[in-house]
């Protein structure tokens, strides 16, 4: 009796949980049957390549290599900016902050790492471009500096949240055996918990990369939307994510520029992949080195 | 002594992946009787108790061949009610393993999942349970606490009482004793010396000693094989076997 | 003595750091607060906008917002904790359900406008639900789908394994085990995850851009397949649309300061739940 009841609840999880998968495979999917035509159409090294993107114009022209450039000018700011600062944080959370401080500084860290793009991108709008603007004396204050700073805002939590889980993995007695040697606090964290931390941490910082990447509000407001290959941080770009986000609307269903634009997030969808797989190897390496199985 | 035989092993061999953890052993486990298990950390006494409730069909690849008998009906076979069998064949565990909830729904538990429904009974087992574990003193004034509260020897014999609450045939116990005080070790020795009467036991322990005090058999392992099993008074006073009798002597181990 | 100068300057440095990091967050949070003050009031949040956007309240956006967030954990919550159950606890730790695990990371981290791109192509096109509140809950919740399985397998990796010996061996069912053992001491975990994911929905704008929102609809919604307006959308679109730049800034900032409290006060929820629940384990 038992045994059968058994059965159907068994079969019940395993229908649902076919159906999430089913429905997570579907997206890779969509992805390349909506966006491969393109590669067809245009031809893949014009499609990536090519220099100009104009795929209202008659002709239409249909090259990302300017929103490559830009997604990628705006992430390496990004990164400039989070990867320090971020982490500096974490060194000061796990080595300098008293219990208490700790205690709050972490979860507050936690919460703002949940504060909604939209809100990085208005704020960006309406205070950090203008100002900008004015301090630099430029002509628009809506370029990929500002797309980098808001960006690098946005991951700072996250990089410094990753990475202070990693240095609190470090057992205690490697920093115990370093202090009785002689050495002080700052060469201890330097030489013997940032190293031992550091696979964590990098996961930290390509999870960060990755978030820069895929960030689509944020830079759709703030880097000026311009698509043209840059050649300073201080002009307007159009980032890979913003482009989507900006032209799906005015897009004809089933048409090359629809297309296109899949094809756009196929090759994110794929950046972010190449990402996360290269974080969770590095943290699985991580873990077996501390000895931390799972 | 009596000499029904209540669990019957014949050439059991069993696998993690590739290689043998327990090498075609052989025995009866009598009724009413406590059967020690000893050997040195290692050698297979935990997989062998585990496959008296098939507690090893949990851990993947891993492979049993051989038959084990339980009042004549083979446990390994085909189709076996095996919720029937865990229910026949209670099991404590070497680390108290209490769940988190409070003391009265942990022993209560049992008889949940076996289809009791019945309060006014649940409650009058309960409380028999607890009598019968030695623990209900102890315990009578708070039933309704979480049961993580108590101390290590406490949560121990509270995981008796919930398995006495089944009422089981056979009792496996894994080292209970591993993990807590001397005292506390007393008390649960009394309890499975007190348990005999009306349960089967079978006891894995790393301590020789205790072995020797409470069980009326012993069968020592070694590395997966079976070196020896006879009463527990003639294996401890004359062994047959010379490693039998270098691991009794501290010779290794 | 070049070494305690050393640690001076390090642990300045680290101090700048965390100083800096600080100083951006609060002030994002500090001039919205201040500003968005300004113009909230009642009416604000209960009425709906008048004369272009430039007056009024925003409350179709906040209930289209919740809307939204409710119907995407409707959808997303059963899908996801079943599937970590059944990953979990059915089916044998093998090659097969490693990679499907390391999928579902992996799907976790995929930019939220690629999730977008999809409900497009299958909700709104493909199953013909149009630019609807049911697509965009939909998108949304497949969007946080991977994250549900993700925290709802972690937290049921972590209960241990001894609880689960323990009620087989009372002869308990496989299914008993689960139900009355291995979930209520999963669930803190699971309710960690899941309110986490739900700030995360309501603050999602990217998904929702062609799959369900609007710059303005007259009133409230009046089916699940009606276009709403919603929180962060609406802010995008005040101010990338309309010819009112200054009066909509306003509005804007007011509609930041409610998603704002919104999303904060649903993830320290969620964190204060997970910090009581995590003492309780220690004692």
């Amino acid at each position: 009796m038992y045994r059968i009841k058994e059965k159907i609840y068994k079969g019940i999880f395993s229908f649902l949980a076919f159906a999430s998968l089913i429905f997570l495979v579907g997206i890779t999917t969509t992805l390349f049957l909506e966006g491969l035509p393109v590669f067809k159409e245009v031809g893949f090294f014009d499609f990536i390549f090519g220099k100009s993107w104009y795929p209202t114009y008659e002709p239409p022209e249909f090259g990302i290599l300017p929103l490559i450039l830009g997604s990628l000018w705006v992430t390496f700011g990004a990164v400039l900016f989070c990867v320090p600062i971020g982490v500096g944080s974490a060194l000061f959370i796990n080595e300098l902050a008293s219990k208490r401080v700790k205690a709050v500084l972490k979860p507050i860290i936690e919460i703002l790492a949940g504060i909604p793009s939209i809100v990085y991108g208005f704020f960006g709008m309406v205070i950090v471009a203008p100002f900008i603007q004015r301090l630099l004396g430029l002509p628009v204050g809506l370029t990929a500096f500002t797309g980098s700073l808001m960006l690098g805002i946005m991951a700072t939590p996250t990089v410094c949240s990753i990475s202070e889980d990693a240095l609190s993995f470090v057992p205690r007695s490697f920093r115990e055996a370093s202090l009785a040697v002689g050495a002080n606090r700052w060469q201890t964290l330097t030489k013997v918990i940032f190293p031992a931390a550091a696979s964590g941490i990098s996961t930290s910082i390509i999870l960060g990369m990755s978030r820069a990447v895929g960030e689509t509000m944020t830079v759709l407001m703030v880097t000026g939307g311009a698509a043209v290959i840059p050649h300073t941080f201080f002009q307007p770009v159009r980032p890979m994510t913003s482009t989507i986000a900006a032209e799906m609307g005015e897009a004809v269903m089933g048409g090359t520029h629809y297309n296109s634009l899949f094809a756009i997030g196929l090759i994110l969808f794929l950046i972010t992949l190449v990402f996360n797989v290269i974080a969770e190897l590095i943290s699985r390496r991580f873990r077996k080195k501390l000895g931390l199985g799972r | 002594m009596s000499n029904k035989t209540k669990i019957k092993v014949q050439n059991v061999n069993f696998y993690y992946g590739k290689s043998c953890a327990l090498k075609n052993i052989s025995m009866d486990i009598f009724e009413n009787q406590v059967t020690a298990i000893i050997g040195p950390s290692g050698c297979g006494k935990s997989t062998y108790i585990r496959m008296f409730n098939r507690m090893n069909d949990l851990i993947p690849r891993t492979r049993f061949e051989g038959n084990i008998h339980l009042d004549g009906e083979d446990i390994y076979k085909p189709r076996v009610d095996i919720v029937d069998i865990r229910r026949r064949v209670g099991m404590v565990f070497q680390k108290p393993n209490p769940f988190p909830k409070s003391i009265y729904d942990n022993i209560s538990y049992g008889l949940k999942v076996n289809g009791m429904k019945d309060k006014g009974a649940i409650e009058e087992r309960v409380v028999q349970s607890l009598k019968d574990a030695a623990i209900w003193e102890e315990v009578k004034d708070r039933l309704h606490d979480s049961a993580l509260g108590l101390s290590g020897g406490q949560q121990q014999r509270l995981c008796i009482a919930r398995c006495l609450a089944v009422k089981p045939e056979v009792i496996l116990f894994d080292e209970p004793a591993a993990s807590l005080d001397p005292i506390s070790t007393k008390k649960i020795e009394e309890l499975i010396e007190e348990l005999r009467k009306e349960y089967t036991i079978v006891i894995v322990t790393h301590n020789m000693q205790q072995a020797a005090r409470i069980s009326q058999y012993t069968v020592f392992l070694y590395l997966g094989k079976l070196i020896e099993y006879e009463p527990t008074d003639e294996l401890f006073t004359v062994p047959k076997n010379k490693m039998t009798e270098d691991y009794l002597t501290g010779k290794f181990g | 003595m070049k070494k305690q100068l050393s640690q001076n300057m390090g642990f300045g440095f680290l101090f700048l750091c965390i100083g800096t990091a600080l100083f951006f967050l609060g002030s994002i949070i500090y001039f919205i607060a201040i500003r968005g003050f300004r113009i909230l009031s009642w009416d604000f949040i209960t009425q709906v906008p008048r004369e272009a956007m430039t007056a009024g309240g925003v409350a179709p956006a906040i209930v289209g917002t919740l809307y939204l967030t409710m119907g995407a954990i409707i959808v997303a919550l059963p899908l996801g904790v079943a599937c970590a159950i059944y990953l979990t606890e059915y089916s044998p730790k093998s090659f097969v359900v490693n990679i499907i695990r390391m999928s579902i990371n992996n799907l976790a981290g995929v930019p939220s406008v690629v999730f977008g791109l999809f409900g497009l192509a299958i909700f709104v096109k493909l199953f013909g639900f149009g630019v609807s509140i049911l697509a965009g809950c939909c998108t949304l919740g497949i969007l946080v789908l991977p994250q549900i399985i993700s925290a709802s397998q972690e937290a049921l990796l972590a209960v241990p394994q001894s609880y689960r010996e323990a009620s087989l061996a009372l002869g308990a069912t496989h299914w008993q085990t689960i139900r009355s053992t291995v979930l209520p001491a999963a669930l803190p975990g699971i309710l960690t995850g899941v309110i986490l994911s739900i700030g995360r929905v309501a603050g999602e704008t990217a998904p929702i851009l062609f799959t369900a929102a609007t710059f303005y609809t007259r009133g409230y919604p009046s089916s699940i397949f009606s276009e709403v307006m919603a929180l962060p959308y609406h802010i995008y679109a005040l101010m990338t649309e309309g010819t009112h730049p200054q009066e909509q800034t306003q509005i804007a900032y007011g509609c930041a300061l409610i998603l704002l409290a919104l999303v904060l006060a649903i993830s320290a929820a969620a964190i204060i739940i997970r910090q009581r629940h995590r003492k309780s384990y220690e004692q």
